[in-house]
């Protein structure tokens, strides 16, 4: 996977939590803090997050996998892997 | 201008979505108004056709002001305009105008459309109920189409449409001053009573856990939804504490609304109905959860969602602490609190174990109610949870 394939992900992930958290200043978004740790992040702002994700990328996140999705490097990890396996 | 809760003075038209000529539906969005709790479009409570608009936008008007006139042309349709939309409770008589009949007395508003199943009617597309599903975009705002069916790219241009007109609701510049008034008068007014129970959520969760991952993501439930629905089944036996408190005494309400209490990012909260919340599946309760707490935040809320809720939840989230003692919104004589879920010790069969549980809480009505009718109303919650698979 390449650096470009790396920071379009992050723009996907970026996009789709600011669709549910609009107050979010990306610039100052620390990747490695839980996003719950940096603004209001609730059950419901979870799921919305998560059907982002699937609208932009296809990619169906299973509940259980949540945690794994708690800071914006987590996000970038899991869907690298969850792509790689799931195609081209 | 209609009246969107009781402590509402006036509020200030800022568009139009209708001109005149134009023909509307009863519970169409007509016009937008800015309240303290954001931007609420208004709805209209007939058919009928848009004659004369009264009010231009950006003027501020006490409730009970005849905003438009239109000719009603839905079932016992009067010949003579009438002005539009009713106020549900007026408080001021509107002011009357050389151009306007004397404004006859309103009419009560028709029960509210069911919410989710309000939609169902509408010729669309699969690709477009779903997209509006996502969007949380109501078919019926968009049409009826003269073509035919409601397409994808009807609901993708609506979503832009909404998303330029309304990047975010108006920071309400008054919220802290209505919950202030709106508190007050509860703690004034009305003698509380409070009861808190803990309710086992093992059940609850692993039915929802087992349900989801059989699932999509888009059609996931959330706990705070089996809540809400554990909440509003209870009530069918209990209509002592769903209802109102005027006048001097307790009018009972048709319907179980449930008003959703909704943190806004901005701060504050409002706190929109979920309509006949007994009688919709979890999927479709599910659905207009998602939608409401999305208009919530992002502008939009409906006149009637926000003056129809006949009690209100309050839930705290996960993460949270685990009781709330919450104050009644007047004129409602009860509200359900829940605290986070939480893991804690647990009796289960002569042992102790580690379980899942949230303290659910009621405050009521002394007025109304006696302690011994909400005990076992809270009761009768967890047990509707300990049964997920039939709510």
């Amino acid at each position: 996977m390449t650096e470009t394939t790396r920071d379009t992900l992050r723009a996907s992930v970026v996009e789709a939590l600011l669709d549910v958290a609009p107050d979010v200043d990306a610039a100052t978004l620390d990747p490695a803090t839980p996003f719950r740790d940096q603004f209001d992040f609730d059950s419901m702002d979870q799921l919305n997050f998560v059907v982002g994700l699937h609208r932009r990328l296809g990619v169906d996140v299973p509940e259980a996998d949540y945690p794994q999705l708690a800071t914006l490097d987590g996000c970038v990890a899991y869907l690298r892997r969850a792509l790689g396996t799931a195609g081209p | 201008m209609p009246s969107l809760g009781a402590d509402m003075e006036s509020a200030t038209l800022t568009e139009w979505l209708v001109k005149p000529g134009d023909a509307v539906k009863r519970g169409g969005v007509v016009a937008s108004v800015e309240t303290a709790k954001g931007i609420i479009d208004i709805e209209i409570f007939d058919d009928g056709v848009i004659e004369t608009l009264l009010v231009a936008p950006g003027t501020e008007v006490p409730v009970g002001t005849a905003l438009a006139r239109y000719r009603a042309t839905g079932a016992g349709a009067a010949a003579e305009a009438k002005p539009a939309p009713a106020p549900p409770a007026a408080t001021r008589p509107a002011p009357t105008s050389a151009a306007m009949p004397p404004a006859p007395a309103p009419p009560a508003p028709p029960a509210p459309p069911p919410r989710t199943t309000g939609s169902e009617r509408q010729l669309a597309s699969p690709a477009a109920r779903r997209r509006a599903t996502e969007l949380g975009i109501d078919l019926a705002t968009l049409g009826p189409r003269a073509g035919g069916a409601i397409t994808l790219q009807d609901v993708e241009g609506a979503a832009t449409a909404r998303a330029a007109a309304r990047p975010a609701a108006a920071p309400p510049t008054d919220m802290r001053g209505l919950i202030a008034q709106s508190m007050s008068r509860s703690k004034r007014e009305i003698p509380h009573y409070y009861l808190a129970n803990t309710i086992d959520m093992r059940k609850a969760l692993g039915w929802i856990e087992t349900r989801n991952a059989a699932r999509p993501v888009t059609e996931r439930l959330l706990s705070g939804v089996l809540i809400i629905k554990a909440v509003a089944r209870a009530l069918e036996r209990f209509p002592e504490l769903n209802g109102f408190w005027r006048n001097g005494r307790f009018e009972p309400a048709p319907a179980i609304n449930v008003g959703t209490a909704i943190r806004l990012r901005q701060g504050g909260l409002v706190a929109p109905a979920l309509l006949a919340a007994n009688e919709h599946s979890l999927q479709d309760l599910m659905r207009a959860f998602q939608d409401v707490v999305q208009r919530a935040r992002g502008g939009g809320l409906r006149s009637t969602e926000l003056a129809s809720a006949t009690i209100t939840v309050s839930s705290l989230g996960d993460g949270g602490v685990q009781t709330v003692f919450p104050i009644i919104h007047p004129p409602q004589v009860a509200i359900v609190g829940f605290g986070g879920i939480g893991v804690r010790p647990w009796c289960d069969a002569g042992g102790v174990v580690a379980a899942p549980v949230i303290t659910a809480t009621l405050s009521a009505d002394h007025r109304v109610s006696d302690g011994y009718r909400g005990s076992a109303f809270l009761v009768a919650v967890g047990d509707w949870l300990q049964r997920p698979e039939a709510l």
